[in-house]
């Protein structure tokens, strides 16, 4: 370790200063704004820090990888976690009681994310991961009150805990195989490896595959989803949406690009299926239901769906091309599902009555705003043109066109024809004339509404100087 | 610039009359009104300046400079998108037709809407400004953009303003378009990836992409996927069922801007990017499309005479109408071609009047039940006068623009295939039968008693002016459709040049 590793490594150690800062605080006095202070401070250094570490590029040590990509995501999350953060105040201030250990389990969530994202190393990628979840799993159940929260975090908890096992069993026979735990390693020996030992890399990458397909919730590991988004506290359901499942996606395709697993022909068949598994499962489960948080948790199946296609396509096309769809991609999704949960986190709270897509009706009339940036997100995941999430469709499809994928882009388009119905029917439901009431966003959200609606249309309409960024990181 | 502007004027005319609503309730009509004809007023002066449209040298279609105006700007160029507009006779006349018809349908809303009348002009204006990008754009991404922008203004008319059904309806309408519009979206994204294996250069531009080579399976499948978009937009037959009941339920103004203007960006949309772009495996095709078309004709006209729902009957006879476009589209020869774009022009006018008295039927009786109806010539002559001439000028009575158009088409399509032309010409003897039983139903016979004392006010000047605008169109079209021939003449020369077959081509050199 020399100086410029601890200055790549900036933005991991001012969230781990953030989190012993918060446990002093609460050690000394116990004040919930104050431990909101200081969050927001941490996350706004990280940010500051990530931009920093950008001239400090490299490995630090065999375990993290610090490159452009990968600090534009921390910064991506960073932004995230300041919007859960904006949204988790005033979900979490009203009852009274001590909830500062609900900021400290943030801060360390992030950490694990952005460790996550840096990770080069099957070591680092299992501690993010770990460090991510188990924060998460205490946020999901932190309403004490309720079930709900309480099943969604013990089926967490328990899905999580499988998934983390396999993981781990998919190391251990890649690294019987190959001797090694790094991705550059796995990279460099395993073509010699799978000559010698096909099952070994095959079962061991397969694992670790569904491992990882747990936590992204693609089609067939997808059951939890719904319910720990339902039971979740709304903010941190868009947290779990955004930052963890991003993290473990940035995680999942530099493993993949980095360990050359596209060369295994079978491991791409089993994506491909994963892929229009999680395309079609997700958008038909979605038409039937009335939970808005269900609804968002079948929609975010469905696009990390339409996400591996571009996984998939690294076969075919290059890898700069790919990385360049991942990150326009996971831009556009985050910040269009960051807009959706902070819509429903500003009007419906968390009363489960309220979250029902028939309690959105007549929003349009009473609070515009709001209703304009719902459905803008609605439409943005839709794919409808002049917003974010069509130009990552546009990618998708370009992609899958370049490489052939005939199979997968028909699934794409039959899931996106199924996929229009429900988002339009939480659009229509808002334009009805029904009088309409809910818990009144504070001056903060409705500003994020509106900046988050911004960005969707400004990325959607005028997507050029992005996708020139995303090209050169 | 000036086509921006046309656009720009819609879009920022929007916002305006949604703001105007502050200040009175019945300033957002007005305002859309005056935003329309200033709009409809800078296109003709603008048009003034430039040489006769008529006397133009037939422009080469794949040569922007020869076109009336031509505009280009970077948009993503990554990708080689760009903002690229052009106007031709076609085009020109197309964006006429939107913007008359546009300030016909806020005629048609001025008492029909009561309630959100500034929103409701705004989606009016903002759907108009989608179709007039869509008939200028030519670079295929931006066209796809207009092409799926202009529907969400047009849900949100039927969604919010529509009748009795209107969630299922609008909801219908959309996913229909939406998934088509996926297919086209593949079909594009295919074509430029083909054009850049080619070529090594990204482009989106349509005079790029005429003359990709590509193999004949692929240029089968990739212009399957723009026929199916457009034709479910026409809507030909078996793709029409969204059309009954997205017209049915849309408020008047959306019925006027369905029938009238958003089903012709299917057929500009066949014309000017489905069969050039790939003529031969058009042409292989040609012969399912046209049976497809005289499908439509027979099948619209038989489902409109079964109907008891005034609209509907007119929704459907909309399908049969389409038909003939779809014939006169792949009969692909000039005299068909030229009969399809005046039939375009011709049924914008007269359905969208006769989706004018069926709102106001619909206001005055509140049904549109036509077993309901009887004998209502009695107590308003004008309307049913009215109703009379678009009713006979729907059935295509010679003298009046219909006729023309489906008379070249037929006479276009006689030379390609005889016994379409006769099928198809049963269209003719089925639509005045339906079109005759509308007139009968509703306005001839018995006075209803139910009617009797109900004070039905006849059409006031206001609709009169309206419906005389229309009026006049169809008789000058009917008497006089030189103009009009004149200004497509050019284009249909020039994409019937661009698509002879080289090697005829070269044959008739030879001789």
């Amino acid at each position: 370790m020399n100086a410029t590793m601890f200055s790549a490594l900036a933005p991991i150690l001012i969230l781990s200063l953030t989190a012993i800062v918060l446990m002093i605080q609460a050690s000394i006095k116990r004040d919930q704004s104050l431990a909101w202070v200081i969050t927001a401070v941490g996350f706004v250094l990280t940010l500051c820090g990530a931009y920093y570490a950008r001239d400090f590029t490299q490995s630090v040590t065999i375990l993290l990888q610090v490159d452009h990509w990968s600090l534009f995501f921390t910064s991506l999350i960073m932004i995230a976690s300041l919007v859960t953060l904006v949204l988790s105040r005033d979900t979490f201030s009203p009852e009274g009681e001590r909830k500062e250990e609900y900021y400290l389990l943030l801060v360390l969530s992030v950490l694990g994310a952005v460790v996550l994202i840096q990770s080069s190393h099957m070591v680092s990628l299992l501690l993010g991961m770990e460090l991510m979840g188990v924060a998460l799993y205490a946020m999901i159940a932190f309403p004490e009150r309720g079930q709900l929260p309480l099943e969604g975090a013990i089926k967490y908890l328990v899905l999580s805990a499988c998934a983390s096992a396999m993981l781990l069993y998919g190391f251990a026979l890649i690294y019987a195989a190959t001797g090694e735990l790094s991705y550059a390693g796995i990279g460099a020996k395993g073509a010699s490896a799978y000559i010698e030992n096909p099952m070994l890399i095959m079962a061991g990458s397969a694992m670790v595959l569904a491992g990882i397909g747990f936590k992204l919730s693609v089609a067939p590991f997808h059951m939890w989803t719904p319910d720990v988004y339902q039971g979740a506290p709304t903010p941190v359901t868009g947290f779990l949406a955004t930052v963890s499942k991003g993290a473990v996606f940035v995680a999942l395709s530099r493993f993949y690009i980095d360990g050359g697993l596209d060369q295994y022909s079978g491991l791409n068949t089993a994506l491909v299926v994963l892929a229009i598994a999680s395309m079609l499962v997700g958008n038909w489960l979605a038409l039937r239901q009335e939970n808005i948080k269900r609804l968002l948790a079948y929609s975010s199946i469905a696009h990390f769906g339409y996400l591996l296609v571009v996984l998939i396509a690294l076969t075919y096309v290059d890898a700069g091309l790919v990385s360049q769809s991942i990150t326009f991609y996971l831009t556009a999704y985050m910040i269009t599902t960051l807009a959706a949960f902070t819509v429903v986190s500003t009007v419906a709270g968390e009363d489960t009555a309220k979250q029902d897509i028939s309690a959105f009706e007549g929003l349009f009339w009473h609070r515009p705003l709001e209703a304009s940036a719902l459905t803008v997100a609605m439409l943005s995941l839709a794919g409808i043109p002049l917003t974010a999430g069509f130009m990552a469709k546009f990618f998708v499809i370009t992609l899958g066109i370049q490489s052939g994928l005939w199979g997968l882009l028909a699934a794409l388009v039959v899931g996106s024809a199924v996929a229009i119905y429900y988002y339009l029917r939480v659009i229509f439901a808002m334009s009805k004339s029904t009088k309409s009431t809910g818990k009144s966003a504070n001056r903060l959200e409705k500003l994020l509404a509106l900046v988050l609606m911004a960005s969707i249309l400004v990325l959607g309409s005028w997507p050029q100087p992005f996708i020139a960024y995303a090209g050169g990181l | 610039m000036v086509m921006i502007n046309l656009i720009v004027i819609l879009l920022v005319g929007g916002l305006l009359s949604i703001l105007s609503e502050r200040i009175s309730d019945t300033m957002p009509r007005k305002v859309a009104m005056g935003v329309v004809l200033v709009d409809l007023l800078y296109l003709l002066v603008c048009l003034s300046g430039m040489p006769d449209i008529t006397q133009l040298q037939a422009p080469v279609a794949n040569d922007p400079s020869s076109w009336l105006m031509h505009f280009k700007a970077d948009w993503i160029p990554a990708f080689g998108i760009s903002i690229e507009l052009a106007l031709d006779g076609i085009s020109l006349l197309m964006v006429l037709l939107t913007l008359i018809l546009g300030a016909i349908a806020i005629s048609a809303s001025w008492t029909d809407i009561v309630v959100r009348k500034g929103f409701f002009e705004a989606n009016l204006l903002w759907s108009l400004a989608g179709v007039l990008g869509v008939f200028m754009s030519l670079d295929l991404m931006l066209f796809f953009l207009f092409w799926e922008v202009m529907l969400i203004p047009m849900y949100f008319m039927i969604a919010i303003w529509g009748h009795e059904n209107r969630g299922y309806a609008a909801m219908k309408f959309f996913i229909f378009t939406q998934a088509s519009g996926l297919l086209m979206l593949v079909s594009i994204l295919a074509l430029v990836a083909v054009n850049h294996g080619a070529t090594g250069t990204w482009s989106f531009s349509y005079f790029d992409l005429l003359n990709t080579e590509m193999a004949e399976q692929t240029a089968h499948w990739i212009m399957l996927g723009f026929f199916i978009a457009f034709v479910v937009k026409l809507p030909g037959f078996p793709f029409h069922t969204w059309l009954p009941d997205a017209h049915t339920q849309a408020p008047t103004a959306g019925s006027v801007i369905l029938a009238g203007i958003l089903l012709k960006t299917g057929a500009y949309g066949l014309i000017r990017f489905a069969v050039p772009l790939f003529p031969e495996a058009a042409l292989n095709f040609s012969y399912s499309a046209m049976w497809l078309g005289a499908a439509g004709v027979v099948y619209g006209a038989v489902l409109a005479f079964g109907q008891t729902d005034f609209k509907r009957l007119i929704a459907y006879s909309s399908v049969s109408h389409m038909g003939f476009v779809l014939l006169g589209i792949y009969a692909w020869n000039e005299l068909a071609l030229q009969g399809a774009v005046m039939q375009m022009v011709a049924h914008g006018f007269s359905t969208a009047a006769l989706f004018m008295i069926a709102g106001s039927l619909q206001e005055r009786l509140h049904t549109r039940d036509m077993r309901e109806m009887s004998g209502l010539w009695h107590q308003m002559p004008r309307m049913g006068a009215v109703a009379m001439f678009f009713v006979v000028a729907s059935l295509g009575l010679p003298g009046l623009g219909n006729f023309v158009a489906e008379f070249l088409v037929l006479l276009g399509l006689f030379q390609v295939n005889v016994w379409i032309t006769v099928i198809a010409a049963t269209g003719l003897i089925t639509g005045a039968a339906y079109s005759l039983l509308l007139m009968q139903r509703s306005f001839q016979g018995e006075v209803n008693k139910k009617w009797a004392d109900y004070g039905l006010a006849d059409f006031g000047p206001r609709e009169m002016l309206t419906m005389g605008v229309m009026m006049i169109a169809l008789i000058l079209l009917g008497i006089y459709p030189q103009p009009v021939l004149d200004a497509a003449k050019p284009v249909l020369q020039s994409l019937l040049e661009l698509t002879a077959n080289p090697a005829l081509a070269s044959a008739e050199v030879m001789q």
